[in-house]
Parts: C-alpha cells; structure tokens; sequence
C-alpha cells in the first residue's frame, strides 16, 4: 500500500518538479519582488490546480519516503514513527495547501 | 569502503536519500515562506530581502540542485521498476546526475 502511494506519488511529482523547476529558473528571470511573483501567480488558475495536487503528492511522498529512510538507517521501527510521519504528512499538506492559497488567490 | 559501496547504484541510492530527507527539512520552511503572502507584498518583499544574502544564496543553489538531483534520479528508479531496463547501470546515474547538476547551473548562471 505504502510502495504503491509512494511510487504513484513518484509519478505526479517527476511532472509537477519538472515544471516548478523551469518555474523557478523563469521566475528569477522575471524578477523576484514580491509584487512581481504575486502579479505571475495570482489569478492564476492552472498553476493553482498544479500545485495543489504537487502539495498533495509531496504531503503523501515526503513522509513515505522519510519511514524507508529512519527504518533503515536507525532502530525506530515502533508505531509511534508511523504516527510522527502521519503528523509531519498533515503538516505539509496543511502548510502546502496555505502557502498555496496564499500565492494564488488574489 | 565496502565493495558494494563503490557501486553506481549504491551511490544513487545514497544521494537520491540524502537529498530526499533534505528536501524535506527544507519544505515545511518554505511552505512558512511563501504564506507570509497572507501578510502582504511588503511582508513578503522583508524576507526576500534575507534570502539574498550569500550563505542563503548558496543553500538556494544546493537545494534547486538537490530537487532536480532527487528528481532526476527519482526517474531512474521508476525507469528500473517499470521500464525493461536492467542494465548500464552507470549509464544511468551518470545522466540523472549529469541532468541535475545541468539544471543547478542553468539556475546558478541565472542567479547571477
């Protein structure tokens, strides 16, 4: 189940990086004031779309990938680890969903 | 070093967490970031303003090249799983390592 969200999410993200990567690039290129990123973003519906759904997979991605990593290189294997990355897996998609409204809508 | 360590994969394997578990320090940061958009432009602009300094260019740069590292090599990994592709491995790693640092310097020159 957890492979499955894991490489499903791996998907979405190996397009949703690619495009927030040539964001990036092209944002330094457009200026990086606050009025100038807020001006590309706002309004902007697609992106909006986007990087809801890249927040979505990062939340479900991130933690996933961060249980393989604590499992292999330390002992904690109780549920309490699962409920740490449950908890880190709501706080990104809390603070992902926030920093997303917050850039797009005007 | 442990023979199984000087293979490419093992190296892939070591860097695609390395950078996965920063980017996830990383993210929660970022996310703080850019919602001080709810604040206004002027909020905004003050934190911007700290993130030109060089030591957070720096960590600018290694945490683009880190996201495309982690991407790039994300994609050889499904390629693996998905794909009819069990060889050349060192092929492999070195084209997903060469395309992230082509990417962290395309975003370094822009920088500059």
């Amino acid at each position: 189940m957890l492979f499955v969200a894991q490489r499903a999410t791996a998907f979405v993200l190996a397009f949703a990086v690619a495009v927030h990567l040539a964001t990036i690039i092209y944002a330094e290129r457009g200026g990086l004031t606050a009025a100038e990123i807020l001006a590309r973003t706002q309004g902007n519906g697609w992106f909006l779309a986007l990087y809801l759904v890249f927040v979505t997979a990062v939340a479900i991605h991130a933690p996933i990938g961060l249980r393989n990593v604590v499992r292999e290189w330390s002992r904690w294997r109780a549920d309490s680890l699962d409920l740490a990355l449950a908890a880190f897996s709501i706080l990104l998609l809390i603070l992902g969903v926030t920093a997303t409204l917050a850039m797009f809508i005007p | 070093m442990i023979a199984s360590h000087r293979q490419p994969g093992f190296v892939a394997a070591l860097l695609h967490r390395l950078s996965g578990v920063a980017l996830a320090v990383f993210l929660p940061l970022h996310f703080l970031a850019l919602a001080t958009a709810l604040r206004g432009a002027d909020a905004m602009d003050r934190l911007l303003a700290i993130t030109q300094t060089p030591v957070l260019k720096f960590a600018e740069v290694a945490l683009v090249l880190a996201l495309a590292m982690h991407m790039t090599l994300g994609l050889r990994v499904l390629a693996i799983e998905f794909l009819p592709i069990r060889e050349r491995t060192a092929a492999a790693v070195s084209l997903s390592l060469a395309a992230a640092v082509a990417i962290g310097l395309v975003f370094l020159l822009n920088v500059g």
